[in-house]
This record gives C-alpha cells, sequence and structure tokens, in this order.
C-alpha cells in the first residue's frame, strides 16, 4: 500500500489528507511539530482576546483522524533523505517538548505543507525578550505569557496579520502603538479610498497608528528585556513588547540546509544545488504542484510557483489558496494528474467592527486599462469598489468593507466579465447581508448615474434566495 | 466607573433580595389555621400545629420547618386513610406562612420593593447602558476570562442560585414566601390581589427578560435582525404572556397564554383545562379552538415558510429567557457529536411521552376509564409528565443549568414543541443557513457560539447548508462570523444544499 506522507498539519496539508482519503485507501501520514491536531490559524486572535479556547479552533473533533485513518505525528522533520524517501526527526529539546521523537518514516509520496514563518529583516535587538511575531500555536502561547505584564506595546508592519494584533492587545488593556511604513494603512494593497476608511476605523478603536515610520532598533534593558524601539525618524517609544508582523515568508530553513541522514549511508545525501529541492522564495513547483524532485510535491503557503496563471502572483499565502492546492494535489496523488487552477481570486479580512471581502483583482493603482466605481456611505464605514474594462466595460474585480456580498454570485459575474451597468442593475443579487439590513444598492446606483449621466434602475430588491414568500 | 457603580448597586441590591427571606417575625393564629384550611382538616390541623400556635417566631426558617414538617405529619395520615380530598398541598403552607409573617417586611412592601427590584434594575441597567458607547460590532471579548461564563466558582454559584430558586418555587414555596410578599405592591397594581407564586414567578421572568433584552440588544446592536427580533421577544413575554393573562382574569374570563401551545404547554388537554374552557362561553371555545389550531395549522405553516425560528426564538417564552437571561452562557453548548446523539434521543423521547401522555389524558376524559390500553396508567403518567419533564427538566435542568451547559438546555434536549417544529424545519421548509461560497476559514465562532450545541463550521467548512432540526434561527452564528459567511435565509424547499459539494467554489480544475 502507498504510504503518502504529508509534512505540516494547518489547512494545506489537512485538506489534502482529507480528500486523498476520500480518493483512495492508502496509508496516510501528517507530520506537524507545532500542535497535535489541525488547528485554524487565523483564529489565534479570538483565543486571546478570550471568544473562544484553544480547543474551539480545531475544525475536527479528535476521533476524525483515526476514524478517517489518518495517522498523525507531532514531531519535527529535521531532514529529508529524497533519495531514500526517508524522513528523520529532530530530538526533542527545551524549546519544543511537546514534539516527540520518532526516528525515521519513509514515504512514497511526499507533500510538503511547510507554511510559513514571520519575517525579521535582522532588526539590531529583533531577539530580545518580549519581541515576537504571530503566526503559531507557540508564538500565541508566548503572547499569553508576556502580555499580562505589560503596559504598553509596538506592533511593527502595517498588514492583516499587524491589525489583528492591535486588537488583540487593544482588547486585554495594553496601549498599542503601531508602526506602519506606508503613509495610509495597507495601501500597498487597497487603493487609497478603502485604505482611508480603514486607516480611520483603526484610529477610531484608540490604536495609536504612526505612518511613514519604520522601525530602526529595538533596545533591550540589562536583562535583555525589550523597554523601547527608536523609529528611523528618531523617535523613541517606550513599550514593554514588540510584535513584528511585517509579512511571512515560505517557511523552507529545513531545505535551506544540506538534505539527508549522513550516518550509516553509502552514498552522500543530496545536497543543496546538487540534486536538491529547487528552492526560490519558496519551494518551487510547476502547474502540477509537483517540485523538480519525483513524488514529491508542495502547496500551501511554503510554494513559489514557477509559472502562475495569467494575473495571479508567484506567491499566494492565505488559507483559500492553502486549501485548494489541497483539493487539487489530492487528485493528483491519488492518479490523476491535475493542474491547479484556481478560479475568480478571493480573500476576506476583518478590521476591528468592518468586514472585507475582495473578488478578481482590485490593485492598490488603478491599471491604465481599467476604470474604477467607489461607493461610500455617509457612516465612512460602508464602502463599495468595482473595477471594470475601460473597453468593453467587464467587471473585473470589487472590494466591499461592511457590506456582506454572495462569493457565488460575484465569481459569476467577474468570470463571465458582465458588465457594469448590469452589475450595479443586479447588485442586490449579491446582497448577503443579515435580514433587516439596511440596502444600500439604490444610493449606490443613483452615484453610478450620476457620476456616468447614465439611467439604470434597479432590476431586484433583495438577493435571490430572500424573497419570503 | 459607572459600570463598576452598576454592579455594586446590582449586587447589594441582590443581597438583599435573598436576605429579604429571613426579614419577618411569624405568628401563627386559630384565625390563619381556620382561614386556609379546609372544615374536613381544620380539626386535625388545630391538634397537629398546637404547639405553634400564637408562638413568636423570629427565625422565618425555623417557623417554616417546623410548620411543614407538621403539615408533613398531617398528610402521611391522611395518605395511610386514603383522604386524598383532605390533603395538603404547596399553596396553602405558602398561604399560611404568608398570612402569619408580620414585621418591617409585611410593612413597608412597596419600599422593600423598591430596594430590591428597583436597585437592582437601576444597578443592571447602569451596568449595561454604557456599553453603548463602545463601537457597535460583535464584542464577545473576554467571555472565556470570565468566571461566571466558563463554569468557574461563579457560574456554579448562579447555577445553584437557579437551581435552589426552582426547586423552592415547583416544591418548597413556602420557603420563598417573602418573596411573594414582596411582589404584592404590583400584583395588587395588575389585579387587585396579593401575589402568587406563579405570579411573582412570571414577574421575575418578565424583568429577567426585558433586562436582559435590553443588554442584548446593546451588544447586537450592529445588526437589526438582533434588534427586531429581541424586541419581538420582549413584547411577547411582557404583554401576551404576563399582562394578557392577567387581563383576562380580571375580566373573569379564563385566562391563557395565548402563544403558548401544546406539547409545550403539556397541560392543555388535561380535564380541568378543558372543563374550564368548555364551560366559559364563547370565549373558552375560541380559546379551545385557537389553541388547537396553533399547533395543527400554525406550526406547519410558520415552520414551512420561516423555520422554526419564528416560535423558538421570537415568539416563545422560554427562548425568549434563553436568548436574553441566557446569552452569557451560550457558548456552553456542547458540540461534539456524541451530544448530538444523546439531544436526539432525548428530545425525541420527551416528545413522544408528551403524546402518549396526552392521549391516555384524552382517553380518560372522554371514557372515564384510567387505563388505556388495559395497561397504562393515566393518570401516573400525567403525573410523572409533569414532574419529571415539566417541573424538573424544563425548570430546574432548563433553566438552572444555564451556567454549566449552556442557555438551551431545555430547548435542545428537552422541549417536545421544538422536537416537533424541528422535524418539519428539518424535513419541509424554505429556512435554510446558507454558507456563502468558499469565504470560511474554519476559524468556530460560528460554532462556539451556537447556542444549540450545532457544528456549524462542519458544514461552513465544505459548503453545506446548515440544515438541523435543533437550529432556532437565532442568527448568532452569521453575526459573529468574521468572514459574512452565514446567513439565515428563505427559498424553494428543494434548494436546500444538503450534500456538501467536492470541493468548494473557487477551485477551477478539471473534474
Ligand atoms: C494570525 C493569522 C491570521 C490569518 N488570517 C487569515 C485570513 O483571515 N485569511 C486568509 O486567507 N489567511 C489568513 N492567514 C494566513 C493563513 O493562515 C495561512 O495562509 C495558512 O494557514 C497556510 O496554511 P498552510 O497549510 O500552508 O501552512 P501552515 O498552516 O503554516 O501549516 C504548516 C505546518 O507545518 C509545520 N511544519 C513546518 N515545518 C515543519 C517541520 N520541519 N517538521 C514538522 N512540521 C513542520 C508547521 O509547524 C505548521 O504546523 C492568517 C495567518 C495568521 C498567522
Ligand atoms: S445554527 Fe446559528 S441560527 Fe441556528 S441556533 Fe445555532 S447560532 Fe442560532
Ligand atoms: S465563523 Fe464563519 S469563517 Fe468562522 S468557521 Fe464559522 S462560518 Fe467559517
Amino acid at each position: 500500500m502507498q504510504h503518502v506522507v504529508i509534512i505540516g498539519n494547518g489547512i494545506s496539508g489537512i485538506t489534502a489528507a482529507r480528500h486523498i482519503r476520500k480518493q483512495s485507501d492508502c496509508k496516510i501520514t501528517v507530520i506537524s511539530g507545532e500542535t497535535d491536531h489541525f488547528f485554524s490559524r487565523t483564529a489565534l486572535m479570538y483565543v486571546y482576546m478570550g471568544q473562544m479556547k484553544f480547543e474551539h479552533t480545531k475544525p475536527y473533533e479528535d476521533w476524525f483522524w483515526e476514524k478517517n485513518r489518518i495517522e498523525l505525528k507531532r514531531a519535527w522533520v529535521k531532514t529529508i533523505d529524497f533519495e531514500e524517501k526517508k524522513l528523520y526527526f529532530r530530538l526533542p529539546n527545551n524549546i519544543d517538548k511537546e514534539a516527540k521523537i520518532g526516528g525515521s518514516i519513509s514515504y512514497d509520496k511526499l507533500i510538503l505543507a511547510l507554511g510559513s514563518t514571520p519575517n525579521k529583516f535582522g532588526w539590531k535587538g529583533q531577539n530580545l525578550a518580549g519581541v515576537q511575531g504571530l503566526y503559531s500555536y507557540q508564538d500565541l502561547k508566548s503572547l499569553e505569557e508576556t502580555t499580562p505584564r505589560i503596559k504598553k506595546a509596538v506592533i511593527v508592519g502595517g498588514g492583516l496579520i499587524g491589525v489583528e494584533l492591535a486588537e488583540m492587545l487593544h482588547s486585554r488593556g495594553i496601549e498599542v502603538t503601531f508602526l506602519v511604513r506606508e503613509n495610509s494603512f495597507w495601501n500597498t494593497v487597497i487603493p487609497p479610498e478603502e485604505s482611508t476608511l480603514i486607516s480611520r476605523h483603526i484610529k477610531e478603536n484608540h490604536i495609536n497608528i504612526k505612518f511613514s515610520s519604520e522601525l530602526d532598533e529595538i533596545i533591550g534593558d540589562e536583562n535583555g528585556q525589550v523597554k523601547a524601539i527608536k523609529t528611523k525618524n528618531g523617535d523613541e517609544i517606550e513599550c514593554q513588547f514588540v510584535g513584528l508582523t511585517v509579512g511571512v515568508n515560505p517557511n523552507i530553513s529545513l531545505l535551506k540546509v544540506p538534505q539527508g541522514n549522513m550516518i550509516g549511508r553509502e552514498k552522500p545525501a543530496f545536497v543543496l544545488g546538487v540534486g536538491g529541492i529547487k528552492l526560490n522564495l519558496g519551494i518551487l513547483v510547476n502547474e502540477y504542484l509537483e517540485t523538480n524532485i519525483p513524488d514529491v510535491y508542495a502547496i500551501g503557503d511554503c510554494v513559489e510557483h514557477e509559472n502562475p496563471q495569467k494575473g495571479r502572483k508567484k506567491l499566494e499565502q492565505i488559507w483559500y489558496t492553502g486549501r485548494i492546492m489541497g483539493e487539487t494535489i489530492a487528485r493528483t496523488i491519488t492518479g490523476k494528474r491535475t493542474k491547479y487552477q484556481p478560479g475568480v481570486f478571493f480573500n476576506s479580512a476583518k478590521f476591528f467592527d468592518i468586514e472585507y471581502q475582495t473578488f478578481g483583482q482590485v490593485p492598490a493603482e488603478l491599471p491604465e486599462d481599467t476604470k474604477t466605481f467607489y461607493w461610500e456611505h455617509s457612516s465612512g464605514r460602508i464602502c463599495v469598489r468595482i473595477n471594470y474594462t475601460a473597453e468593453n466595460q467587464a467587471v473585473t474585480g470589487m472590494n466591499t468593507f461592511g457590506i456582506r456580498m454572495r462569493h457565488e454570485v460575484w465569481d459569476e459575474w467577474i468570470s463571465s466579465a458582465k458588465r457594469i451597468e448590469y452589475v450595479l442593475e443586479n447588485l442586490s443579487k449579491a446582497n448577503f447581508d443579515p435580514e433587516f439590513f439596511k440596502q444600500h444598492e439604490a444610493e449606490i446606483l443613483k452615484k453610478y448615474n450620476t457620476e456616468t449621466g447614465s439611467s439604470l434602475t434597479l432590476k431586484s430588491k433583495k438577493g435571490i434566495f430572500s424573497k419570503i414568500f | 466607573m459607572l459600570q463598576k457603580l452598576g454592579l455594586i448597586i446590582f449586587i447589594a441590591a441582590f443581597g438583599l433580595f435573598i436576605g429579604t427571606l429571613g426579614m419577618n417575625n411569624y405568628t401563627l393564629t386559630d384565625e390563619i389555621l381556620e382561614k386556609n384550611f379546609k372544615e374536613e382538616a381544620l380539626f386535625d390541623a388545630k391538634i397537629e400545629l398546637a404547639s405553634m400556635v400564637d408562638q413568636s417566631y423570629s427565625n422565618s426558617y425555623t417557623f417554616t420547618n417546623e410548620l411543614s414538617e407538621g403539615i408533613k405529619q398531617l398528610n402521611k395520615v391522611y395518605n395511610a386513610q386514603q383522604a386524598w380530598d383532605k390533603k395538603i398541598y404547596e399553596d396553602t403552607i405558602l398561604s399560611i406562612v404568608k398570612s402569619s409573617a408580620n414585621g418591617y417586611l409585611v410593612d413597608n412592601k412597596g419600599f422593600m420593593f423598591f430596594l430590591t427590584f428597583g436597585m437592582a434594575i437601576f444597578g443592571a441597567l447602569l451596568f449595561i447602558l454604557p456599553e453603548a458607547q463602545k463601537p457597535a460590532g460583535i464584542k464577545n471579548n473576554g467571555i472565556y476570562f470570565n468566571p461566571a461564563m466558563t463554569r468557574k466558582w461563579l457560574g456554579i454559584c448562579i447555577g445553584t442560585f437557579f437551581i435552589s430558586f426552582y426547586i423552592a418555587l415547583y416544591f418548597k414555596p413556602q420557603y420563598i414566601a417573602n418573596w411573594t410578599m414582596l411582589i404584592d405592591p404590583v400584583s395588587k397594581l395588575i389585579n387587585g390581589g396579593e401575589a402568587s407564586r406563579w405570579f411573582m414567578y412570571g414577574f421575575l421572568y418578565t424583568i429577567s427578560v426585558l433586562v436582559m433584552g435590553i443588554r442584548y440588544i446593546i451588544k447586537y446592536r450592529h445588526s437589526k435582525y438582533q434588534i427586531i427580533r429581541t424586541l419581538s421577544i420582549m413584547f411577547f413575554q411582557t404583554c401576551i404572556a404576563f399582562i394578557l393573562p392577567e387581563i383576562m382574569s380580571n375580566l373573569n374570563l379564563p385566562s391563557a397564554d395565548l402563544k403558548n401551545m401544546w406539547p409545550l404547554d403539556y397541560s392543555f388537554f388535561f380535564n380541568y383545562r378543558l372543563d374550564k374552557l368548555l364551560t366559559s362561553g364563547a370565549f373558552g371555545i375560541f380559546l379551545l379552538v385557537w389553541g388547537i389550531a396553533l399547533f395543527v395549522v400554525g406550526v406547519p405553516v410558520m415552520v414551512y415558510f420561516f423555520g422554526k425560528r419564528w416560535y423558538c426564538s421570537w415568539v416563545c417564552g422560554c427562548g425568549g429567557l434563553a436568548e436574553t437571561l441566557g446569552d452569557p452562557f451560550r457558548q456552553l453548548s456542547d458540540k461534539s457529536l456524541k451530544a448530538w446523539k444523546i439531544e436526539r434521543y432525548l428530545i425525541h423521547g420527551v416528545l413522544a411521552f408528551a403524546i402518549i401522555m396526552t392521549i391516555g389524558v384524552l382517553y380518560t376524559y372522554f371514557t372515564g376509564s384510567y387505563t388505556l390500553l388495559g395497561f397504562i396508567p393515566t393518570e401516573s403518567l400525567k403525573s410523572s409528565y409533569g414532574f419529571l419533564i415539566g417541573s424538573i427538566f424544563s425548570g430546574v435542568v432548563g433553566t438552572g443549568f444555564y451556567p454549566l451547559m449552556g442557555n438551551r438546555v431545555w430547548c435542545r434536549f428537552g422541549c417536545p414543541l421544538a422536537a416537533y417544529l424541528g422535524i418539519i424545519q428539518r424535513f419541509k421548509s424554505k429556512f435554510r443557513i446558507t454558507t456563502n461560497g468558499g469565504q470560511c476559514i474554519s476559524c468556530g465562532n460560528c460554532s462556539t457560539h451556537c447556542e444549540m450545541g450545532i457544528d456549524v463550521r462542519a458544514y461552513a467548512q465544505k459548503g453545506q447548508d446548515i440544515v438541523r432540526s435543533s437550529c432556532v434561527g437565532c442568527g448568532v452564528c452569521s453575526a459573529v462570523c468574521p468572514r459574512g459567511v452565514l446567513n439565515l435565509e428563505n427559498a424553494e424547499t428543494d434548494s436546500r444544499i444538503m450534500i456538501a459539494p467536492d470541493v468548494l467554489l473557487g477551485n477551477l480544475m478539471e473534474k
């Protein structure tokens, strides 16, 4: 029986395991050093904020794995011998006592789903006590340990995890200063209007957000504990905690050292660059998620696509792409070699109280051949942006803040290149807000009519499902 | 600051409320005995309780205890003699205790009402209202650090209080006689008489729903669905369940909670109630027809269009208390598959029990025979249902276990009406909770905060609609989802996605 080994029990690795099990009877082992069971990384913040307990972040009950014959192994892989198709585990040490030692294990097919690690850019003092990123279960634990004793924190880096960390610390009454390199929040990803809206909302929540400021160094006290930071503008900010949230990068350090077990072998093991696995920023894979080594695949955050689809990035480190890769690789492993083909891009987040969804492509800077329509509610907390081609008015992407939209409907509109006018007239079909919520479609349409001199009218009132009778 | 003050006032008023239980002096007199005992039993009572008469007691517990003991002796004798009509019930004891009381509380009911209820409500509002200044949105921060909401010491204390309260209310009301006294001023205002224990309970219940309803509305004020739903609950509890029946009885009509229905209202077909309706003219007949139409026509039609939520989280009193007073405990419901299995056996078992019991009762009513099918004793069926389900399950466990097993223990495991509504919701209804394409991030907020213990995430993360007989449509899963994945919707019954797709939306790989 073929033995499929998956390193990494995150969304990508687990999705792969589940789908392989659905389609085949082979032996499946999932290895992770982080936790015994799959948990939702995206929910770490809610545990810290006391909205749930860690056990609630586990999407499957603990009996699920045995019932589905997915073997779990809690261990850190130290080295992989691609030639002998064998993994070796790291000896337990003080840092990860929980990871059990298991010698080695052989595989027929190997899926690398290693995830990513928070970036650290070599700042002075970045290894002081009280300085950390937020990615893993261990990060959560150390956050839980450090922060009850502190009053002031600085967060470096204005991305999604940065705001989450700000919200987390703020919920525990810690004064947060948020250093953002750009002059408005996340404006390398979202257009200026949205960025302004969110920046305003972050301030509204009493986060001291400092734009155009970059970290210069972190200053420690005599005990090696952080006591302040210095920005490049020369400001010094007192703090007992520094959160580094300046993005993540593929977690491939394991593969960057020569691979293979040297002991008891006649032939030398693979050495990086000499028949080793091809790496760049991440593990390089082709359209089939295959690495350069036969029977070795990579999925999820740790992947770098050599030839991404048109309009897609080489690195897309989000939950949804990890899941789609997991679904896809399962096909290949179980005998039907299948290309990774994500559909219309989508993503979502929540900034304090404002939910955000995006479908298709809405770059921060408007491309030449694209037009845009933007509507914002007078409250300044709700907005919608729709991008469309100048040439034939086909919608290419949308952002929504504060209104829930139906994924299915937008997926269909974008993939079938519906015209902006059609979309606006039928916008209520995409409305996914709960019953009785105020609907804004009429107002949105009115703005478009005024701006373009058209006279469009709403074609339907509420979403396709919500007609009461 | 204000909130702390509110909390202190509330705790002080609550402490005083408990304190009132021991506040009075008691003197039992012959007049009191004469007023409360039936002719046949009076003589025995005078002998049995002779040592108590005209004695002044300063300790309410000693008094009540001695009195209860004496009456227990009497009842023992009557039991032995099979003299059922002489037996003395809780309400008589309660009434004796009330009449024997004298002292500060008796003389200052209004003021004491103000100091306990008035101040408790004031303190609670002072604690609750300032929340409205914070930005609107889901604020569940810190609930898992709160000892009241996590089965820690405070939760256990609250649970113990609820459980003791229900046991006293149902079985030993004489021990909480002073609480009914506190409510007398309100009772006088509404129906001119003294408060019975059920009036006291109804009042407490309504106040809880109202005050905690305000809390709920503030907490979920970003959601219009939640606001309207909660206003509906508050309306039905206050006007339909609490005030309207009082008005009816003031008008000398048979009183009824018009929104309550069989089989939740399990005594609807009991002989004394049928007799009363049948002998009260047109209005009685109307109530009878209304009561039957509600569950025969109302339930199937309304559940078909809206799901069981129209009742369970918009109208029902038990649901109303769960949604308001119980909201802080919603996360404590067990989400495991095992709990779901137990739930199905239990709730359908209770439904079957209720049906058989009612058939038995009606059989007896129409035929006069006390054994159904020759071997089922209808009377004991009736009394055991009343005791086990009506009192213990729905009251003591149903509410008492809020802080231990979540706020819908009764609705989830016990309510026969919920079982009936649920069967229709599961098999023939337009209602479902839709999941939004491939947007779920498996974070678990929905499952954690589902009061019915539904593992909502299990459906959402595989793109299957949530069609569950137990879902009461409270809408909280949808409210707490940080990615806008869930929505309560009504559409064609066959458009419900009952089987998860192979892969979620967003993956275009070849089939
Ligand atoms: C706080 C936070 C919030 C987020 N929110 C969102 C969001 O809202 N939406 C969204 O789309 N994305 C979000 N993301 C990103 C998303 O969580 C990731 O894209 C996704 O979890 C990646 O999944 P994965 O399976 O590729 O990797 P991971 O989940 O990182 O899993 C990899 C696993 O492999 C283990 N591993 C690695 N190396 C070894 C080794 N040598 N031996 C043993 N085990 C090893 C790791 O310990 C880890 O457990 C968030 C991320 C974070 C940190
Ligand atoms: S599934 Fe949602 S709507 Fe239904 S009971 Fe649970 S939380 Fe309420
Ligand atoms: S709360 Fe929303 S995103 Fe989180 S698991 Fe539930 S449906 Fe998914």
